[in-house]
Parts: C-alpha cells; structure tokens; sequence
C-alpha cells in the first residue's frame, strides 16, 4: 500500500499498528508465562502475570483511544477504515486473551505442579503450546498481512478443540479414580478451557484480520471440533 | 508531488523588528509619492476644466434669460436667442437616439451572441473598433455625399441625425457588447441549463443583466454627438434660422407628426461658431451663454443617466 | 431538416441491434445494476475541440436514487455531468460520441438530432457557484416555469410555493418573495436554484459540486434536500467531498483522466473498493 499524501495519517495507522504488535507480543509472552507456571508451579511468575494483564489493559485503552482520535481526525476511508476498525476488534480480542492467561495464572496456587500427574502435564503442554503458536502465528500474519496466512490459521484452531476435548476426558478419568483429585483437576479443566478459549479469540483475530486486509468476510460456519458438550451426556 | 524538505535549511532567520520598520518604511513612502503625483495630476485637469467653465460663467451666465432661450438669432445680440438652436438640437439628438441606440444594441448583441467565429466576423468587429477613431468631418463627408446628394434627403434634420447616429454607433456597440460579456457565465449557464432557448436567454437574463452598461455607452455617445460641430457644419445646417420645424405632436389624428424630420435646421454648436466668428463683443457673450446651455444640456443627460442606472441597479438588488 | 432524420434513423437502428445483440443484454453490460435505469451512459466519449476529455464510458445512472461522480480535479467528471443536459453545445468545437440513453423514453440525448433545449428541460441542473438571476425570489422561481410556456399567473403562483416547499426554502422566504434573490444567504440562494431547477419537473437532476462554496450548516441543509428529493428524482451529483458523496449516494463511479475507474454501490466503493487506483483515491494517497 502506498503512502498517504498526509505524512502524519501514515505516522497515526503506523502508532496504532505498533500498539497492536505490542500487545500481541505481551498477550502471547502472557500465554506462555501462564502455560509455565502451571507447569511447574512458579507462584512468582504467576505473579508477574496478574501485573503484566494492567499493562495489556492500559494498552488497549490507549489505542482505544488512539483509534477513536484518528476516525474523529481523518474520517478514514475503505482500507484505512478497515485498519482501524479491525484494530479495535483485535485489541478487545487481545484484552481478552490476557484476562484469560491471568485466570490461569490464578490458579496455580490451587491447581500447579506436583499435584499434576505426569501424563496429564504433557498433554496440557501439548494444548499450551498449540495454544501458544497459534497466538504468535495471528500476530505475525497480520504484521505480515498475510490474508491467506490468517485463514488457514482459524482451521487449525480446529487442533486445539480436539486437544481440549482429549484433555477434558483425560481430567474426567482422573477425577473419576480419585475424589480428592477433583479440586485440582476442577481447576485444571478451568484452565483448559481457558486456553481453548484463547484459541477462539485468536480465531476472531484471524477473521477480523481477513476482513481489514482484503475487505471481505469470511464464512460463517466453520468445522467445530469441541465434543466435550457429547463426552459430558 | 516533493516531499515537504526543511532538512536542507541552515539555519531560520526571521525577520528583525528594525528591517521589518525598514521594509514598511519604504512601502509607505512610495505609496506617498505616488499619492502626491495622483493629486498633482487630479488638480491640474480638474483646474483647468473649472477654469473653462467658469470662464464661460463669468462671460455668459449674465446673458441667460427667458429671452435668450426663446428668440431666434437676429443681427443685434442684444436680441439674439437660441431658440432654433437648443429646438434644432434636441431634435437631432432624438433622431440620432432613435436610430443608433436600437441599431447599436442589436448589432453588439449579434456578434456577440449570434455571429459565427470566422473570418468575416473578425472583419466586422475589426471595422467596428476602427470606425471609432475615424475623425468626425469624414462622416460629415460621407453623409454629403450618400445622404444630402445621392439619396437626395436634403440638409435636414434627419440627415444630421443619420450622420450622428454613424458616428456614435461604434461607441454603443461596443458598450453594448462589454456589457453583455460582462455578464457571468454562471447566470447565463443557469438560464440556458433551465431549458430556455437563445432569444428568452437574451431577452430576459442578458439584456436586463447588461442594461446599465449599455445605458452608459448610449449616453456617453449621445454626450458625443451633441457637441460635434464637423459633420453637421459638413452637410451644410444652416447658420441662421428664425423658424422652427414643425411640431413632432399635433393636435388632430395620428397625433404625431414626423415633418419634422425633413425640416432645415440649425444646432447649437453651429450657433456658438457662427456667434464666435463675428468680431462684436456682444456676441462672443451670446457664443459663451450658448455654451453653457450646450454644458447644461449635457449634464442633465448624464445626470438622467445615473440616475436610470441606479433606478436600475437597485430594481435588481433589494 | 434531413441531418436530424437521418441521426435518429441510424440512432433506431443501433437501438435495434443492441436489442437483437444478446452480448450486450443488460446483465452482461459493463456496471450492470439491479434497480431500474433512469438513464444509461453508453459508450460515451466526448471531445473538447482535439481534447478527449471522456473515453468510453459506460454508467447507468438508477431512477430515484443518488449517483455520485468523484474524482481528482480534472478527470472527467464534471464534463460528464454536463454532457446530461448538453451544456458543452453551448460552445463550439465540442463532441459527443456514445449514447447517454433515457429511459423510459429511451432517447439518445446526446444526439445531434435532438434540440438540447428539449434536453435541458428533462435534465435540470444546479450549479457550483449559487446562480439566482438578479431578479426576485419569486421571479427566479417562477422564470423555471416561463420557459415551459406556462403564462397563468395563478398557476405559476402556486407552483411556485410547491416548488419552494420542496427546496425547504418557503418558511424562510414566504414573507419576502418580492424581494431580491441576491438578499438571500448562498445557502438559500443555492436552494432557491434547487427550488428553480425542480419547478419545470424535471426527470434528471444535476448537481455540479452544489455545496463547495456553503459552510457546513448551509451544506447539511442541501444535503438534508437531497436525501428528501431523491425518493421523486434521479439525481446525478459531482462532489469533491469523499464523505458527502459516503452520505448521500446509491451508487458511486470513480473517474480517473477521463475514464471511469470503478462503480460500484456505495458500500462497495467506500469500504472495500475492488481498483487499487480507487482505494488510494479516497484514502488520500499518492496514486
């Protein structure tokens, strides 16, 4: 896209689109941060997680703020129109997935480390990681504006559900051997669900990624894989 | 479109407060000096023209009587009037309106509404803007020979007013024509984009429109011709006349009367000359006294003029 | 007059094989729309002596519904509008070629065969510049009727508190219609030209730019006009302003150097343009 005529209309997109990687790369370290103080029960960087969620949440304000200033400024058109209302969206989606890491990150306390049994630590890293890459993936594509990219990342969100729904039978069958799992193992089905959650919300970035980029929508229906609704009947 | 570069700029120097007094200084001299020679050059051509005049106040106010402007000529000027003059040259004047104003306006509204781009128009408007300059004893000439001679109409009151419309009728044709081409587009692309043909677009937007203009135009020709003495002189008025043409309004049927037309005449240029040429003190008085009623005459015109147009102009605005 | 018989003969002719064409049906014409046409540029070019100001173009202009032509300075667009009512007749050296075809009639009115007075009063238009004639309100008004030949002054009379009416100008002027028009704001001297302009009902309505030279108030106002006037008329607007043209129009048809880049509807054009020349057109960047 070439440059507008107005320097600093380009100079207000390019802010709002900085605060978006900004807050993409502190969503995804969130994820991470979380996923590894579960594991291990590191209570600090659970910690660290709750404080780095008031950084994500001034951000959004910010560019809540900037983006609001930049309609009010430029009344902008087509494409530009599309960036900064697409840019919104993704921030609220961003937000979100912070809050979500720092749900989990609230339960280490009750749910993390030793308490996990060995099996069912591997397959919530497994799901972690999945989660983890998806949500670096989202961020890169759209700095990339990668249209192509971003579709084929909301089908692999796919993945994560079915990964959820293994995790989820697993964390039942243990609940099931032992009641006194089930504290625990109730927490850990909250932060599954968390992180499939997460998945969800990089699905919306995807879609309102496809949409900023190319100015089209993209299907409603997608595959959805989540059994956990069948599993439970 | 380049890209807005201060980088090469050094350093930025605005202006001090003593080049800024320097600058406004020199602005405003010159606009003093230039004000000086304006009013230099206002006085010397409003003080000569006052001169004139009261030059011919002083010799001639004193003459103007009841008297003066009704006797005719006679050998003693204590006697002598103007009464054939002043008639005789209202009546030119109204010959000469008649004819050149309606002619003048419709042939500026041709070329310039009608006539097509091409040569011969060229021709024509390059003729027009010539006949202006051509000196006034030439129609003089041209109307002996065409008027008084070939088509016999005589030294007649008609004749000179055929020669005086001649002569006035580049100067209407052309106010005629700056008038109308002063005229906004826009107006005249808002009559026509209403669906209005040529003939309502001229009749009821231009011509409205250009009114004053060429209002002006007609009187500064009329303002002209009253004052020329070469053509009528040319055609042979008469110096002496002790009648007046007959009424141009009668009291029995059609009520007007146009025997007046091929009726000799005098006029009052004609008059101060015959007047001036004689070597009595007495009647160089008379030629001053005529003079100001010629000055008098013309004023009114132009008076009644302005007062048209701004009758006119606020018609159009409140 | 044998030229003119001889333009609308070869003008049926043309009409016929179009019909007959199955090629150029009106689903697979260029910028085919689904509401009903008003009026429908065909390959339309138009020359300014050696100058093609207008290549080609192809626009269907929708019945009561807002077209708008935008564009940089120079582009064409102007000079399109003004090919609806045949205003470039009125210089000489100017050329038409195409059709600008009007429906129902469908009449080609860029033909030379048709008088463009006959034009001019189915295709009224609004200039850029408000233009009342330097005469009375009323008289500015009522002049739009006088050149339909309507005479009766009862007639005129109340056409001419319709038409004000319509132009939402009546309240502002019902005391003062003896009044000069120059006595009036641009904004109501411009809806007076509106108010002109409707009075021969007319079954196109041009507005060249009709608010570049009105502050906004006086511009929200006419454009309030324009969104109540164009449930009667199909209205073709030129306008500089991106967001006007976002507010008001239906369809929009971007032109570049005389030739028609993208149409589109609204929707299409202001937020997801298909031509990258129109994306950067109304985003303001270099194109």
């Amino acid at each position: 896209m070439s440059e507008h005529i107005v320097t600093s209309f380009d100079q207000d997109l390019e802010r709002i689109d900085k605060l978006i990687r900004d807050m993409g790369e502190l969503g995804a370290e969130m994820v991470a941060d979380a996923t590894r103080a579960l594991l291990s029960s590191d209570e600090p960087l659970a910690q660290r997680i709750v404080s780095e969620d008031v950084i994500m949440d001034a951000r959004q304000r910010e560019l809540d703020d900037a983006a609001i200033a930049l309609i009010a400024k430029r009344q902008p058109m087509a494409q530009d129109l599309r960036t900064v209302i697409g840019a919104i969206r993704i921030a609220a989606d961003l937000e979100r997935i912070g809050d979500l890491a720092k749900n989990v990150a609230k339960r280490v306390p009750s749910a993390g480390g030793s308490t996990i049994p060995k099996p069912l630590s591997g397959s919530l890293q497994t799901m972690s990681e999945l989660v983890l890459a998806q949500v670096r993936r989202a961020i890169a594509m759209y700095a990339s504006r990668d249209a192509e990219g971003l579709v084929s990342l909301r089908e692999d969100d796919e993945r994560i559900d079915i990964q959820y729904t293994s995790l989820f039978r697993e964390l039942l069958t243990y609940m099931m051997e032992d009641p006194r799992n089930i504290t625990s193992c109730t927490h850990l089905i909250f932060c599954a669900k968390n992180l499939e959650r997460i998945g969800d919300h990089v699905t919306n970035i995807a879609e309102n990624g496809y949409y900023t980029l190319t100015g089209q929508q993209l299907p409603a229906t997608r595959p959805k894989a989540d059994e956990t609704a069948a599993a439970q009947g | 479109m380049a890209a807005v570069d201060f980088e090469h700029r050094v350093a930025f120097n605005p202006m001090s407060e003593a080049e800024a007094s320097r600058v406004i200084g020199v602005a405003k001299r010159r606009d003093f000096l230039f004000a000086i020679l304006g009013v230099f050059v206002l006085v010397l051509s409003m003080g000569m023209l006052t001169a004139l005049i009261v030059d011919l106040l002083v010799d001639g106010l004193a003459r103007i009587d009841y008297d003066f402007l009704t006797s005719f000529p006679s050998r003693r000027p204590a006697q002598a009037g103007i009464l054939s003059a002043w008639v005789g040259t209202s009546l030119v004047m109204l010959t000469t309106a008649l004819i050149a104003i309606p002619l003048g306006i419709m042939a500026g509204i041709y070329l310039e509404e009608y006539a097509p781009r091409n040569w011969v128009t060229d021709i024509i408007e390059i003729n027009v803007s010539n006949l202006a300059g051509v000196p006034s004893i030439i129609y003089g000439l041209l109307a002996l020979g065409l008027f008084v001679y070939t088509l016999g109409l005589g030294r007649t009151v008609l004749t000179a007013g055929l020669v005086l419309a001649l002569l006035i009728l580049p100067v209407v044709i052309v106010a005629t024509r700056e008038a109308v081409r002063s005229i906004p587009l826009i107006i005249r692309e808002g009559a026509y984009g209403m669906g209005a043909d040529k003939w309502q677009v001229i009749w009821h937007y231009i011509l409205p429109a250009a009114r004053p203009g060429i209002l002006t135009g007609a009187i500064v020709g009329l303002s002209r011709a009253i004052g020329e003495t070469a053509p009528v002189l040319t055609i042979g008025a008469l110096t002496f006349i002790a009648f007046l043409p007959p009424s141009p309004v009668q009291p029995e049927f059609p009520f007007l009367n146009f025997d007046w037309l091929t009726s000799p005449f005098t006029v009052m240029p004609i008059q101060m000359f015959n007047w001036i040429s004689r070597p009595q003190e007495a009647f160089h008085i008379n030629a001053a006294a005529t003079g100001l009623v010629l000055i008098a005459m013309t004023l009114t015109m132009n008076a009644v003029a302005i007062w048209i147009r701004y009758r006119l102009r606020s018609q159009a605005r409140s | 007059m044998p030229e003119a018989i001889m333009n609308q003969e070869t003008y049926r002719q043309s009409e016929f094989a179009r019909a007959s064409d199955p090629s150029v049906a009106a689903g697979s014409r260029p910028n085919a729309i689904s509401d009903t046409l008003k009026a429908d540029v065909r390959g339309l070019s138009f020359w300014y002596d050696q100058f093609q100001a207008l290549k080609n173009i192809d626009l269907p202009i929708a019945e009561k519904k807002v077209t708008a032509l935008i564009g940089a300075s120079g582009c064409g667009k102007s000079t399109l509008l003004r090919c609806f009512n045949r205003m470039h007749d009125l210089y000489p050296g100017n050329r038409y070629d195409g059709e600008i075809v009007l429906l129902p009639e469908n009449q080609n009115i860029v033909d030379k065969g048709i008088d463009p007075i006959r034009v001019r009063l189915k295709a009224g238009m609004v200039f850029q510049k408000p233009n009342p004639f330097p005469k009375s309100i009323f008289e500015n008004v009522a002049s739009g009727l006088r050149v339909r030949g309507i005479r009766d002054r009862a007639v005129i009379a109340g056409r001419v508190e319709e038409v004000l009416r319509e132009a939402a100008l009546w309240d502002e002027v019902k005391d003062r219609l003896d009044q000069s028009a120059y006595a009036l704001s641009g904004g109501q001297q411009q809806r007076l030209c509106i108010a002109r302009t409707l009075a021969p009902e007319p079954e196109l309505i041009l507005l060249d730019e009709p608010t570049s030279a009105l502050d906004p108030i006086a511009t929200a106002k006419i454009e309030e006009l324009i969104e109540k006037l164009r449930d009667h008329y199909a209205i073709v607007i030129v306008t500089h302003s991106m967001q006007q043209a976002a507010r008001i129009s239906a369809y929009c048809a971007f032109m570049h150097l005389g030739q028609l880049v993208e149409f589109g509807t609204n929707e299409t054009i202001f937020t997801s343009p298909k031509e990258k020349r129109t994306q950067d057109y109304i985003t303001g960047r270099f194109g």
